[in-house]
C-alpha cells in the first residue's frame, strides 16, 4: 500500500494569470482578472473579492464564499467609480493625465452616489472602489439600521451573542440610537425546523444563507421563505421536515441568533468557550474541527475551513458524536486483575514495569497485537516498534458504514491509512484477526495487546481471551475486553491529547489538545513510549513532535514532512 | 384639436367587434404576420446581407418603439441584447401582470382584442428564432387568460401558431401562465423566477440580465403586451413609416389609462408627445376636466410609484431649437407633452401610462398613506431596504393618518426613502419610495401641519399614549 514517493513530473507551468488594476481607497492594486467562484470555477473577480485582497474589509451577512451568491442584504453596498468614456470610447484624462473617474450616481439623482454590491459586481480595469468612503458608510448604516427595526435586540438572552455578526457590525459600522418609533413586527420564536434545529424568527434577517445551504450544498430542498415582505419568515416544507445529516451547518452560517442548535442552545455563553483545533474522529474523512470547551468540557464541535477535505462543513451525525469524551464511566485507573478475579488500582510505573517483565520473557511469535484505526498514527507506529520486537502478527478491525455523496466515508475509522502506512494493518483491515484468534486457540499466542478495540465484538472471544497469559489492555471505555484485561491502561480521547490523523484521501492532519484526561488516564503515546524503551532497549524520541519526526523519516510515503510542516489544514502523503 | 390616435385600440372600439379570429380577421388580422413571414432577405449598402428576420428586428429598431410597460426601453435594442450564439433555446415572455396602480391599457387589448396581441408575439417571436413563448399573465384577471388561451386555440386552428406555421416549417408555441396575485411578478425577472416554479425573487443584475441568462437561464425577451402588439403595425407600416407617429424619440402610439378626479376616467390612445398633461385632464376629448368646483392639486404621471406632480410647478425642459442648438424652455405642468422624455426630465417618469388626477378634496397625507400600504403589502421582502423600509414607512403614515403624528414625521419619511431607492435588487425600491419623496417634498406642510396638529392634540390630552 505504501509507496515510495517518486518524483512526479515537473507540472507545466501555469498559464500566466491575467491581471487587472484597480484602486481600493485610492491605493492601486494589482488583481487576477478571473477568481474561483462558490464552487471553485474561475469566473470575473468581484468587488468584495478585489477588496479582500486589498485588505479593505467589505461587511456582509449573505454572501458567503462557498454558496450561491444571493446579493439581497445589501450590507456590502459599496461606492465606487469607473473611468470616464469619452464621446469617441476613449478615456477622458484628467489634466495631470490620469483617467478621470466617473463615479456611479442614482441616474435620476447625479448628486446621490450609487453602491453596487461588491458580492455580485465584477471589476473592470480601471474601477476604483470606496469602501472606506463616507457614502458607503452611510449605505452600511441605512442596512444595520433596517436590520434592526424588527430584531428583538434580545442579546442578553441569545446564543449568538458574542459571536453574532449583527452585533459586529452594529459596532463597527452602525449608529447608536434608533429613530423607530413604531410597532415591531412579531414572529414566530422557537420553531422547530427539524429535530436538531430550533428557530427565532425575529431574529433573522433573512439572509437565506440557511435555504441556499440545503438546496446547493446538502441537496436537500426543505427550506424556504413564507409569507411576504417583512413579514417574510424562513420556514421548512412542512414543521420538523428539516432533517438532513447536515441540518446544524446552518447555524454555523446563521450570522445571527436566529438558528439554534437544539444541542448547544443556551448551555454556554461562547465567549467562555476555549477552541482548539482538531480533527473529527467519525469517519475517515477527518473534516476538520473547532473544539469548544471551557474547564475541561466539551461544549461544541464546529467545522473548520479546509477547502482540501471538508470545505466549511461536517455532518450532524459527526458533529454530536462528541458526549462520550466525558461520560461518567469513562475509565479512569490504572488496573491490575489478580487470579482470584478482583483488581487493583495501581500506579503506572508498577504496571509499566510489570508488563516489561511479563513481556520480556515472552518468545519470538507468542505475542499479537491489536491495534485499533482510531488510534493517533504516533501511537500506532510505537505499537508496531513494540510488534516488531516479538515478530507480533497485528492488525486492527474495520468499522463501515454507508458513505453519502458530500463528506461521510464508507470507512468509519478515521486512521485507517495511519494504520495501513504504520504497517499495523493490511489493505484489508481485519484480515489478520482470525489467525490471531487461532493463535490463542491453538497457544501458540500467549500475550495479546489491545488498544481501542473490544476484539470479543472481532471473533476474539472472552472464551479466546481467557486463555491468554498476559492481556494487555487499553482504552477509554469499559467494554468485555477492559473486564478480561490482567492489565488495564485508560487512554484518552483525541481531544484529550495531540497526534495525527490520515484521513481516507491521504491527507496527514494533526489535532491538538482542547481538555485533560480523566483519572489517572495519560495519552497512549506517552506510556506506549515508555513501554517501548523498556521493552527494546532503543531510544525513543520523548516529545510527540520528536516522535512523529521519527516516524516521519521511517515512512517514505510521508516524504519527509516534519511536524511543524503539517500546520493546521494538513498535508497530503502517498497512499 | 387634440384627439385620440387609435392604433392599437382601433379595432376593440369599435362597436360590434368581438374578440373571436374570425372578427379579428375581418379587419385584417394576421395579415401582418403573413407579410413578415414572407419578408425577404435584404442587401445592405455595406455588402452584408440580412436575413429576412434580421430585417423585422432592425425595423423595429428603426421604428423607435419604445417599451410600453414602464421603463421606456428602446425594443429594437433590448432584442439587439439577445444572446443569439450561446446555442440556448431563445425564449419570449409577454408580461401580462399589469399591477401598476391606475393602470388599466393591456386589460382592454387581452379582454376584447386577444388575437392582435398573439399575432404581435408570433411576429416577435419568428423575428428572435423564438420557437416556445409565454404569455404570463396577473391572477386577477381570469377572463382575459380564458379569453387568450381560447383564442390560442383559434389561431392554432387556423394554422398561424404550432408546427409548420403557414407553410413556412417555422414552429412556435405560446402557453398562458397565471400568476398568482404578486404585484413583484410584473418585474421581469421576478415574472422569470414565478414562471419557473419559484418564489417571485427579483434576480440581482449582474449577472441575470434576461437577454443573456433568463428563463431557465436561457436568453430571454419580456415585453409588455401592449408593445407587442405595436410590433404588429410596425410590420404593416414599416419601421420609419411607424417612426413619424408620435415624436422624435418618443414615437407611436400610447394607451394612457385617466383616472381619479376627472370627469371622463378611461383610457385614451394618442400619438406620443402630441398631447399635454393638460388637455388629457381637461380637453372634452379626454378627461373633460376636473368636477365642478374643484381645483387640480396634483397628477401622479405614470403609475402610483412615478413621483408626483404639483399643480401649478414650472420645468425646464430641454429642446432641440431650429439652429441645432439645445435650449432650455420653461414648461408648465399642464403644458408638459406626455411622452417619455418630457416627464423625465420634469423630474418624474410616463411609467405605465397612467395618469392619477387628484383635486383639492384629497389629502396627500392620505393618499400617500394608501399608496404605501400597497407598497408595503407587495414588497417581496428579498432585500433588506425595501422589506423593511416600506412596512416602516407604511406604519410611520398610518400612524399619521389616525392622530398619532409628529411634525417631525415629514423628514422621518424622507430619510427612510432615501435609504431605500437605488439600494435594492429590484426597481421595486424606487417604486416604494417614490411617491413618498416626491409627496413629502412638495407638500411638505401638509405633512408638517398634520403632524403638529397631532401633537398639539396629544399635549392637550397628556393621559393619550405619546410617541
Amino acid at each position: 500500500m505504501s509507496n515510495v514517493a517518486t518524483t512526479a513530473p515537473a507540472p507545466a507551468a501555469p498559464p500566466p494569470v491575467e491581471k487587472l488594476k484597480i484602486k481600493v481607497d485610492g491605493r492601486e492594486i494589482e488583481v487576477p482578472k478571473l477568481m474561483p467562484d462558490w464552487q471553485g470555477r474561475l469566473q470575473p473577480t468581484t468587488m468584495l473579492q478585489a477588496c479582500q485582497i486589498a485588505g479593505a474589509e467589505v461587511p456582509h451577512y449573505c454572501y458567503h464564499p462557498k454558496l450561491p451568491v444571493a446579493g439581497n442584504c445589501r450590507m456590502c453596498l459599496v461606492e465606487f467609480g469607473t473611468p470616464m468614456m469619452g464621446p469617441d470610447r476613449k478615456p477622458v484624462l484628467n489634466p495631470d493625465g490620469t483617467p478621470k473617474i466617473a463615479k456611479s450616481v442614482l441616474p435620476y439623482e447625479p448628486g446621490t452616489p450609487r453602491g453596487a454590491i461588491a458580492c455580485a459586481t465584477p471589476i473592470s480595469p480601471g474601477m476604483e472602489i470606496y469602501p472606506g468612503s463616507a457614502a458607503t458608510q452611510q449605505m452600511r448604516e441605512a442596512v444595520l439600521e433596517s436590520l434592526l427595526i424588527n430584531h428583538p435586540l434580545d442579546c442578553p438572552i441569545c446564543d449568538q451573542a458574542g459571536e453574532c455578526k449583527l452585533q459586529e457590525y452594529s459596532v463597527e459600522h452602525g449608529q447608536a440610537n434608533s429613530r423607530f418609533v413604531e410597532t415591531k413586527v412579531h414572529k414566530p420564536k422557537a420553531v422547530d425546523l427539524g429535530p436538531r434545529i430550533v428557530l427565532d424568527d425575529e431574529r433573522c434577517i433573512l439572509c437565506t444563507r440557511c435555504i441556499r445551504f440545503s438546496r446547493d450544498i446538502a441537496g436537500d430542498d426543505a427550506l424556504g421563505i413564507v409569507n411576504r415582505g417583512s413579514y417574510n419568515t424562513i420556514a421548512a416544507w412542512k414543521e420538523g421536515a428539516f432533517d438532513n445529516n447536515y441540518t446544524l451547518n446552518t447555524v454555523d452560517l446563521c450570522p445571527v441568533g436566529a438558528l439554534t442548535s437544539r444541542d448547544f442552545r443556551f448551555k454556554m455563553r461562547v465567549w467562555f468557550l476555549k477552541e482548539t483545533r482538531s480533527v473529527c474522529t467519525s469517519c475517515s474523512t477527518g473534516c476538520n474541527i473547532t473544539i469548544g470547551s471551557r474547564e475541561d468540557v466539551i461544549h461544541r464541535y464546529e467545522p473548520r475551513d479546509n477547502d482540501a477535505v471538508n470545505a466549511a462543513w461536517m455532518c450532524d451525525a459527526g458533529r454530536l458524536n462528541y458526549k462520550w469524551v466525558g461520560r461518567p464511566d469513562r475509565l479512569k485507573e490504572v488496573r491490575r486483575r489478580n487470579a482470584d478475579g478482583t483488581s487493583d488500582r495501581i500506579p503506572w510505573e508498577t504496571a509499566i514495569r510489570e508488563i516489561t517483565a511479563r513481556l520480556s520473557n515472552a518468545v519470538s511469535g507468542s505475542v499479537a497485537v491489536v491495534a485499533s484505526a482510531r488510534q493517533t498514527t504516533e501511537e500506532l507506529h510505537l505499537l508496531k516498534k513494540l510488534a516488531n520486537r516479538f515478530g507480533a502478527i497485528t492488525d486492527s478491525v474495520p468499522r463501515t458504514g454507508e458513505a453519502d455523496r458530500l463528506l461521510v466515508s464508507a470507512d468509519r475509522n478515521p486512521n485507517s491509512n495511519g494504520a495501513r502506512l504504520t504497517g499495523i494493518a493490511y489493505t484489508e483491515m481485519g484480515i489478520r484477526l482470525p489467525e490471531i484468534a487461532e493463535g490463542i486457540r491453538s497457544g501458540s499466542i500467549r500475550t495479546l495487546v489491545v488498544f481501542g478495540e473490544d476484539v470479543t465484538q472481532h471473533g476474539i472471544g472472552a472464551d479466546l481471551l481467557a486463555r491468554l497469559e498476559t492481556l494487555v489492555v487499553s482504552d477509554i471505555l469499559p467494554n468485555p475486553t477492559t473486564a478480561a484485561a490482567h492489565y488495564l491502561l485508560p487512554g484518552c480521547a483525541h481531544a484529550e491529547k495531540r497526534g495525527t490523523y490520515i484521513n481516507g484521501k491521504g491527507r496527514l492532519q494533526r489535532f491538538l489538545k482542547a481538555v485533560e484526561p480523566h483519572g489517572d488516564a495519560r495519552p497512549e503515546w506517552e506510556f506506549l513510549r515508555e513501554l517501548v524503551t523498556a521493552v527494546t532497549a532503543q531510544a525513543v524520541p520523548a516529545t510527540l513532535e520528536g516522535l512523529f519526526n521519527e516516524m516521519s523519516d521511517g515512512i517514505p510515503a510521508f516524504g519527509g514532512v516534519r511536524w511543524a510542516g503539517i500546520g493546521d489544514l494538513g498535508v497530503n502523503v502517498t497512499i | 384639436m387634440p384627439e385620440e390616435f387609435k392604433l392599437i385600440t382601433k379595432n376593440l372600439d369599435q362597436p360590434g367587434f368581438t374578440p373571436d379570429i374570425g372578427c379579428y380577421q375581418r379587419h385584417g388580422g394576421y395579415e401582418a404576420l403573413r407579410k413578415a413571414l414572407s419578408t425577404a432577405a435584404r442587401d445592405l449598402p455595406d455588402g452584408k446581407k440580412q436575413s429576412p428576420q434580421e430585417v423585422i428586428r432592425d425595423e423595429v429598431l428603426k421604428s423607435g418603439l419604445r417599451g410600453r410597460g414602464g421603463a421606456g426601453f428602446s425594443a429594437g435594442l433590448k432584442w439587439s441584447f439577445v444572446d443569439r450564439r450561446s446555442g440556448k433555446p431563445i425564449y419570449l415572455i409577454c408580461n401580462a401582470d399589469e399591477s401598476e396602480p391606475g393602470t388599466f391599457k393591456d386589460r382592454q387589448i387581452l379582454h376584447r382584442d386577444p388575437h392582435q396581441l398573439i399575432e404581435g408575439m408570433i411576429i416577435s417571436c419568428w423575428a428572435n428564432d423564438v420557437k416556445l413563448a409565454y404569455i404570463y399573465i396577473r391572477g386577477e384577471m381570469p377572463i382575459a387568460a380564458r379569453r387568450l388561451n381560447q383564442a390560442l386555440a383559434e389561431a392554432r386552428a387556423a394554422g398561424f401558431l404550432g408546427k409548420n406555421i403557414l407553410g413556412t416549417g417555422y414552429d412556435l408555441e405560446i402557453h398562458v401562465h397565471r400568476g398568482a396575485g404578486a404585484y413583484i411578478c410584473g418585474e421581469e425577472t421576478g415574472l422569470i423566477e414565478s414562471l419557473e416554479g419559484k418564489r417571485p425573487y427579483p434576480r440581482i443584475k449582474p449577472p441575470y440580465f434576461p437577454a443573456v441568462l433568463g428563463l431557465y437561464l436561457c436568453p430571454t425577451i419580456v415585453n409588455n403586451v401592449e408593445t407587442l402588439c405595436h410590433v404588429r403595425h410596425i410590420v404593416t407600416l414599416g419601421g420609419a413609416e411607424y417612426a413619424k407617429l408620435g415624436t422624435p424619440n418618443n414615437t407611436g402610439t400610447r394607451i394612457v389609462s385617466l383616472s381619479g378626479d376627472v370627469q371622463r376616467p378611461g383610457y385614451y390612445e394618442i400619438e406620443v408627445g402630441k398631447v399635454t398633461l393638460g388637455e388629457l385632464i381637461q380637453h372634452p376629448n379626454f378627461g373633460g376636466g376636473l368636477r365642478p368646483g374643484r381645483q387640480l392639486k396634483a397628477i401622479i404621471p405614470g403609475g402610483s410609484s412615478s413621483k408626483v406632480l404639483k399643480a401649478g410647478e414650472k420645468f425646464q425642459l430641454k429642446r432641440k431649437g431650429p439652429d441645432g442648438q439645445m435650449t432650455s424652455v420653461e414648461t408648465a405642468l399642464l403644458d408638459l407633452p406626455y411622452d417619455f422624455d418630457s416627464l423625465q426630465q420634469a423630474g418624474t417618469m410616463s411609467g405605465s401610462s397612467a395618469i392619477i388626477v387628484l383635486d383639492d378634496s384629497r389629502s396627500m397625507v392620505a393618499t400617500l398613506g394608501n399608496l404605501s400600504e400597497f407598497y408595503a403589502h407587495e414588497s417581496c421582502g428579498q432585500c433588506t431596504p425595501c422589506r423593511e423600509g416600506a412596512l416602516w414607512m407604511e406604519k410611520a403614515l398610518h400612524r399619521l393618518n389616525h392622530g398619532e403624528g409628529r411634525k417631525s414625521d415629514a423628514d422621518y419619511l424622507l430619510h427612510i426613502a432615501q435609504n431605500i431607492q437605488g439600494r435594492t435588487i429590484c426597481a421595486f425600491g424606487e417604486a416604494a419610495s417614490w411617491p413618498v419623496l416626491s409627496f413629502v417634498k412638495k407638500f411638505r406642510d401638509e405633512f408638517e401641519s398634520k403632524g403638529a396638529a397631532d401633537e398639539s392634540a396629544r399635549a392637550a390630552n397628556p393621559a393619550r399614549p405619546q410617541h
